[in-house]
């Protein structure tokens, strides 16, 4: 069991500079997050975008300023659980909130704080009514280990380098047959694995089906068979034991929404006086939080990580008065 | 008016709704729709990054051509066709007075 003053969900921007002003008032910090690094969307999706708004840096790379609150935040030694994700949480008799990632790692503080930006990245799944009746019984929006698939009639969708690369890879003697299926005629993965398919599709290792798109799923407890619709010769069935949507990542708010906090708008819903969620305990502070005339901005959400901290302190410790100490005046120590 | 453009944008439910959109707020369609409270949600905040703001384009204004990422997102979208953009894609210009657009469904 990790034990600490504020678990941050998330981080990113907002959650690494939440370690600093903790630090601060000597609050300590443990950072969880379910991509394997910290920086969140600036380091997962745009670190080479410039920002021109964060105050004092008429320039910054999404990337840098990352490294820039790694190394404001390291005086502070923060704890991280990276490549996790949040799944769970209970309170504990003595106020505490124990909370547990997708691999079972279990956190406890008496505050939690959220900072999850836009949410978990979670693979893009196709609009067919009942998909959800076959995940994990034939349909697997990725693909953990490739021998599942030894010996077995496999069919996968998408466009991209994914798509492309599960299909040379699983045609290499892992899967008994492999269907690669897709809605236009042009690839979007790298030339070299597009080519790759093209060859191996002309000497009969992967089946190519191009303008073609898997518009229903059938089978009984386990997938069966796919309808596909062709644009040259319409509808069709495939038979087949496992079906890869490949269709990339989107971000989605993910097990939080069943936490029991207000939700609005795919959001959090906050007080604005200390960024407090309806349960005591549990905050939420930058681009997951809204509030009446919210501004989803890294700058903004600085200002409610600052704010949070002061009311974090006060409930951690009732019976202590705080007095706000300017940096310039102590510096910056450390534990 | 100077610097507004008419813009007519077909809801999921088929209804028309005609917008006022300035061309001198450096804005573009998904934060136009935003602007008027449709339903768009545009996630990413316009870096064309996710599909939210999907949509088709109905009148035959002619276009920038996409970006690589805006063909890659399309590539990962659903209900694809043809006439799809992302609305975030497409900046408000002058040249784009009359353009009539259709929200696509929400997919994924």
């Amino acid at each position: 069991m990790i034990e600490t003053d504020i678990i941050i969900i998330g981080a990113g921007p907002c959650g690494l500079f939440t370690v600093f002003e903790a630090g601060l008032l000597k609050l300590r910090c443990h950072l969880i997050d379910a991509l394997p690094q910290a920086g969140g969307q600036l380091t997962e999706i745009y670190p080479k975008k410039p920002i021109y708004d964060i105050p004092g840096f008429p320039e910054v790379l999404a990337g840098d300023l990352i490294t820039h609150l790694m190394k404001q935040a390291e005086p502070f030694k923060p704890g991280f659980t990276l490549g996790e994700r949040c799944e769970s949480f209970e309170k504990t008799d003595d106020g505490k909130f124990i909370v547990k990632t997708s691999k079972g790692t279990l956190h406890k503080a008496p505050v939690v704080a959220i900072a999850g930006g836009l949410g978990c990245f979670e693979p893009r799944k196709p609009p067919i009514n009942n998909i959800a009746d076959f995940e994990d019984k034939g349909i697997e929006y990725i693909v953990r280990d490739p021998n599942f698939y030894k010996g077995k009639k496999v069919v996968i969708s998408g466009g991209g380098d994914s798509a492309l690369d599960w299909s040379i890879f699983l045609a290499n003697g892992v899967a008994e047959e492999v269907t690669l299926i897709h809605r236009s005629k042009s690839f979007r993965g790298h030339p070299d694995s597009v080519q790759k398919v093209l060859d191996m599709s002309a000497s009969g290792k992967i089946k190519l089906l191009t303008d073609a798109e898997v518009i229903g799923v059938s089978g009984n407890g386990v997938l069966k068979t796919l309808q596909v619709d062709r644009q040259s010769d319409g509808p069709g069935v495939i038979e087949t034991d496992h079906w890869l949507p490949l269709f990339g990542l989107s971000p989605k708010l993910g097990p939080l929404a069943d936490w029991g906090l207000n939700i609005d708008k795919n959001s959090i819903e906050v007080n604005t006086f200390d960024y407090s969620t309806n349960i005591p305990g549990i905050y939420a502070i930058g681009d997951i939080n809204i509030y009446p005339g919210k501004l989803k901005l890294i700058l903004c959400g600085f200002h409610e990580a600052t704010l949070m901290v002061q009311s974090a302190f006060k409930r951690i410790y009732p019976d202590k008065n705080y007095v706000l100490k300017y940096t310039t005046v102590n510096g910056v120590t450390g534990f | 008016m100077e610097n507004i453009i008419n813009i007519t944008v077909v809801d999921r439910e088929g209804k028309e709704h005609n917008l006022e959109a300035p061309t001198d707020m450096n804005m573009n369609m998904m934060e136009l729709c935003k602007s008027y409270e449709l339903p768009v949600e545009g996630t990413c905040g316009g870096m064309a990054m996710c599909a939210t703001c999907h949509m088709y384009i109905l009148s035959e204004h002619e276009l920038p051509e996409k970006s690589d990422d805006e063909e890659a997102m399309l590539d990962q979208a659903f209900f694809v066709r043809g006439n799809s953009r992302l609305g975030c894609q497409i900046h408000l210009r002058d040249e784009l007075d009359g353009l009539k657009v259709q929200l696509a469904e929400v997919g994924g």
